[in-house]
């Protein structure tokens, strides 16, 4: 029976390797994803205005202007010269943040005094503006060290794992877990409702294969294409974008794997439930959407309501995410990884089941 | 029939005169590609069709029927010639839509709407409004006995009222041409026959009427035929001359005593012979033009065998037309070894159903179903759609499992040990189930490969199928390109490669050829020769003929179990004394529905 289902594994990577527009489908959007998520998807400040309203004057207003001016989360430092104006730039969204340097400022540091300065930012863009507040506030804290103002308290922070906060360092790890879902569960899902459509299905069943080969004929292929995907992410992040990765590749594949299992089981319960490939296609992004948000990557887990959190730790992209981030940055070992494989497999296991036993209903 | 010779294409030379009442439709060389490289769709057409008939368009799948209606219904623009509809061309008149009703293949409705929507849909979308409206749907409601099932969602209709609706949305608004796209696939001989009286209705009241299809029986009572082939035009006329044509070369060779498909195996050999079927038991032969009657001693029919003329059919000029039918030697046969049951396995009962049942909730598909298949016979399973036909047969082949008794095959009930059955079971069904995107040998490797066949035995077994159905020249094409005679070789091959004891076929030769379909039922036939227990279900009445026994199913039950000439005896009455099968066939059902009828009231 083994080499019965090594030839049924063959034929599906013929089905999905010789239709060069499958090939393509397979492999371009991952080069694409990673090129949009990687430059255009970050979440750094870069380029954003800084509207400064300066009823100050003096050196040390200056001097800080000029400070802020050199770092690159600001490319354009907007004068504001009135109450109306500062209101205005606001409101029009000229500025994402807005910085008012009192008229006392110079001489307030000057006598070595505290010298209060005023934020505005917009609510608006919460997520990039509260950055660019960190950023503005890390600038101000360091000049004011520097002219000897010592505020009673002084936080001194250190990053780990990501010395650089580089966003990349955070989302390409991710992303082998992301895209590697799409790839794993299209081409499971999609390759049972075809058959269905074609009629090969009943050919395959009329045969001595029983549910479970044809199952695991299924998901070999979809693991492959997890694993190869995976790789083409992996190798763009450590030799195109210079990402450490410090763990043990074994370990990755191992996980990458696991993840795999879980995620065909995933893609067979869709089929089973489809009678055409479009279904199963909206099945599949029924599954990819809470997915993504439930895992971890959009949103911190413990953020969530508990009702959420306990979805969040049956869904194996968690985890996926955990062993790929953790391969990178903190250099995992099988040891480390663990607790995040055993819940994979477990998840594997129950939705593999579930999938066989929807396919041997169908026939009843 | 091993290499079958490229054949020059036959094409009519030329348009029979039109007729003196003018034409409703005219098509000048008309030629359709669809893309540059590809053989045309449309190969120089020229014809007409006269106001106030019906006109079949006839012909396999691919012969460019679907083509020739769309360009005619203004949907494709022709790569070059001129189509005239009602004097104009459908493709720039706009307003000559409203004139032209066109019903596709696959019925053209709405599934998730129902009757009523349909027809509000179809009505909004002709401008069929206010009191025109409101009479319209009276008239189709009661034209199609539609009016019970206005509510009902399109989606579960049965079959033939499916088609009923199809004809009554694109009859709205009145269009002076009709054109129907296959309106006879998938329907059962009685919702066909109800087709044909509507339309027949429709064409007195002076509508033009385009009917296309694939079925040569039907054509025949169209008034007029063109018969079509791979984008040509055979040949073109009334069916009465066309087989008029024929007269004195179509044979019964009746009284046999020696088996019929050896008889009909060895009739083909005879030069004479142009084309040879099983009919029921006897074998039906057509003579090749202005030849004489064959020999009968080297057919070896037996002592009291006699040829008898019989009325030429449609498809016997079909098949001259084409050059004539293929041999009656299956190279298959040549590498099939004879089937050896085990000793324990009784003969009379290779494939068996036990009081076989299925009930989907409270409906009950099929019914306490019991039959028994012996070794090397031919068992057909037909019905009307709907009637539990399907269901019984996904059962027998482990598709479906009961609901109550046993599916068996060799002794073995399905439901407790499939995969050793299965190993045992060939099975093909309509749509040649091959995997589109691979080669023709991949497919030939894989479906060898599931069966366990490996290393040099399943290389010698591909070489004996590629010798066999003559795949050479079409083995690294992709299977999605395939003419579909080929395909349909390819499927029987990857079907029979592991040599199975039974054969299950589903509806095996819907819309090819009439040319492949025999090259088909010789292989068929071979295998039975050879011992192959086949079971098979079709909707081809002459398909039927070929089946040593048949099963009727209507209703989920099992209504008539006989062979093929017992049935048709079995229903001749003073006013028909010598039934079709297709007679037959609407006897059985009608008398059934009576006695059911009687018991409910």
């Amino acid at each position: 029976m083994l080499y019965r289902l090594l030839r049924l594994i063959r034929k599906e990577l013929q089905v999905i390797l010789g239709d060069k527009k499958t090939r393509i489908m397979l492999v371009m959007p991952v080069l694409l994803q990673t090129l949009v998520f990687s430059f255009a998807a970050t979440l750094e400040v870069r380029n954003a205005t800084l509207a400064i309203f300066n009823q100050d004057g003096g050196a040390a207003s200056a001097d800080l202007q000029q400070r802020l001016s050199r770092t690159p989360s600001f490319s354009k430092l907007l004068p504001v010269r009135s109450e109306q104006e500062a209101r205005s730039v606001m409101d029009n969204q000229e500025a994402l943040v807005l910085l008012r340097i009192p008229a006392d400022f110079s001489r307030r540091l000057a006598e070595r005094q505290t010298a209060p300065l005023q934020i505005v930012i917009d609510g608006r863009r919460s997520n990039s503006a509260q950055i660019a507040m960190g950023y503005v506030s890390q600038v101000i804290q360091a000049y004011t060290l520097e002219r000897g103002v010592h505020p009673s308290s002084h936080l001194l922070s250190r990053n780990i794992y990501n010395p650089n906060l580089d966003s990349k360092w955070h989302v390409l790890p991710s992303l082998v877990a992301l895209i590697t879902t799409i790839g794993c569960l299209t081409v499971t899902a999609l390759s049972v409702a075809r058959e269905r459509e074609e009629g090969t299905f009943d050919q395959l069943l009329v045969s001595p294969l029983t549910p479970a080969y044809i199952m695991a004929g299924k998901a070999v292929p979809g693991i492959l294409v997890a694993l190869v995907q995976g790789g083409i992410i992996v190798s763009m992040a450590i030799f195109g974008f210079g990402i450490p990765f410090s763990g043990s590749l074994p370990l990755l594949l191992a996980g990458l794997t696991c993840y795999g299992l879980a995620l065909a089981g995933v893609g067979l319960f869709i089929s089973s439930i489809s009678s055409t490939q479009q279904q199963a296609f909206l099945g599949v992004f029924a599954f990819m959407a809470p997915a993504v948000n439930l895992s971890g990557y959009v949103a911190p887990i413990e953020n969530m309501p508990r009702f959420f959190q306990v979805l969040a730790y049956m869904n194996p992209l968690t985890y996926c995410i955990n062993i790929v981030k953790g391969v990178f940055l903190k250099g995992y070992g099988f040891g480390d990884a663990l607790p995040d494989l055993w819940p994979l497999l477990l998840i594997a296991f129950g939705t593999l089941s579930l999938a066989l036993y929807m396919f041997r209903r169908h026939i009843a | 029939m091993t290499s079958r010779p490229a054949r020059p294409r036959p094409r009519a030379s030329e348009a029979p005169p039109a007729p003196a009442g003018g034409v409703a439709i005219e098509v000048r060389e008309l030629l359709k590609r669809f893309g540059a490289d590809a053989p045309p769709a449309l190969d120089s057409i020229s014809t007409w069709i006269a106001p106030g008939t019906i006109t079949g368009l006839v012909g396999p799948d691919g012969a460019g029927k679907t083509t020739l209606l769309r360009t005619l219904a203004g949907l494709l623009a022709p790569t070059s010639g001129t189509v005239r509809v009602l004097g104009q061309d459908p493709l720039t008149n706009a307003a000559l839509r409203e004139q032209i009703g066109y019903m596709p293949q696959k019925f053209g409705l709405y599934e998730d709407l129902s009757v009523q929507e349909n027809l509000n849909l179809y009505a909004d979308l002709r401008d069929v409004v206010g009191e025109a409206r409101v009479e319209s749907f009276k008239q189709m409601l009661a034209f199609t006995d539609l009016a019970r099932f206005t509510e009902r969602l399109a989606g579960k209709l049965s079959g033939g009222m499916k088609q009923k609706l199809g004809l009554a949305c694109s009859l709205l608004g009145s269009p002076k041409v009709l054109l129907l796209d296959e309106p006879g696939v998938g329907v059962d001989p009685i919702s066909r026959r109800e087709l044909w009286r509507m339309v027949r209705e429709l064409a007195h009241g002076g509508m033009t009427i385009v009917w296309s299809t694939a079925y040569l029986d039907e054509a025949e009572l169209c008034d007029h035929v063109r018969l079509m082939n791979e984008g040509s035009l055979l040949a073109a006329g009334t069916p009465k001359d066309l087989m008029g044509a024929m007269q004195g070369r179509s044979l019964h060779l009746t009284k046999l005593t020696a088996p019929r498909r050896d008889v009909l195996q060895r009739a083909l050999r005879a030069p004479e012979v142009m084309d040879g079927v099983i009919q029921g038991d006897q074998v039906r032969l057509v003579l090749r033009e202005a030849a004489q009657r064959p020999d009968l001693g080297p057919i070896q029919a037996g002592p009291e065998a006699t040829l008898v003329e019989v009325a030429p059919r449609l498809e016997d000029a079909f098949i001259s037309l084409l050059g004539g039918g293929p041999g009656g030697d299956s190279p298959l046969a040549e590498v099939t070894r004879d089937v050896e049951l085990h000793a324990d396995q009784d003969p009379s009962a290779v494939i068996e159903a036990r009081e076989l049942t299925k009930r989907f909730g409270d409906f009950t598909a099929t019914d306490a179903v019991s039959f028994r298949v012996a070794k090397g016979e031919v068992f057909g399973l037909l019905g009307p759609n709907g009637a539990g036909k399907s269901t019984t047969f996904k059962m027998e082949c482990g598709l479906l499992k009961p609901t109550e008794g046993q599916a068996l095959v060799m002794g073995i009930d399905l439901k407790k040990s499939p995969s050793a059955a299965r190993q045992r079971l060939g099975y093909m069904a309509q749509k040649f189930s091959l995997y589109t995107q691979l080669t023709a040998r991949e497919n030939l490797e894989f479906f060898s490969g599931v069966y366990g066949l490996r290393g040099a035995e399943q290389r010698l077994k591909i070489d004996e199928m590629i010798e066999a159905f003559d795949l050479n020249p079409w083995l690294s094409q992709r299977t999605l390109d395939l003419p579909l005679g080929l395909k349909q070789r390819l499927a029987l091959a990857c079907a029979v490669m592991h040599e199975p004891e039974i054969l299950f076929l589903d509806e095996p030769t819907s819309g090819v050829d009439p040319i492949t379909r025999r090259e088909f039922w010789t292989h068929i036939n071979a295998l039975a020769q050879k011992g192959v227990t086949i079971m098979v279900t079709t909707h081809f009445m002459d398909e039927a003929e070929y089946c040593d026994r048949i099963g009727l199913i209507y209703r989920g039950k099992l209504i008539a179990l006989d062979t093929p000439d017992q049935l048709k005896h079995g229903t001749a009455t003073p006013d028909c004394p010598d039934p079709t099968m297709e007679e037959a066939f609407i006897h059985l059902i009608q008398a059934f529905q009576a006695r059911l009828d009687e018991v409910a009231s």
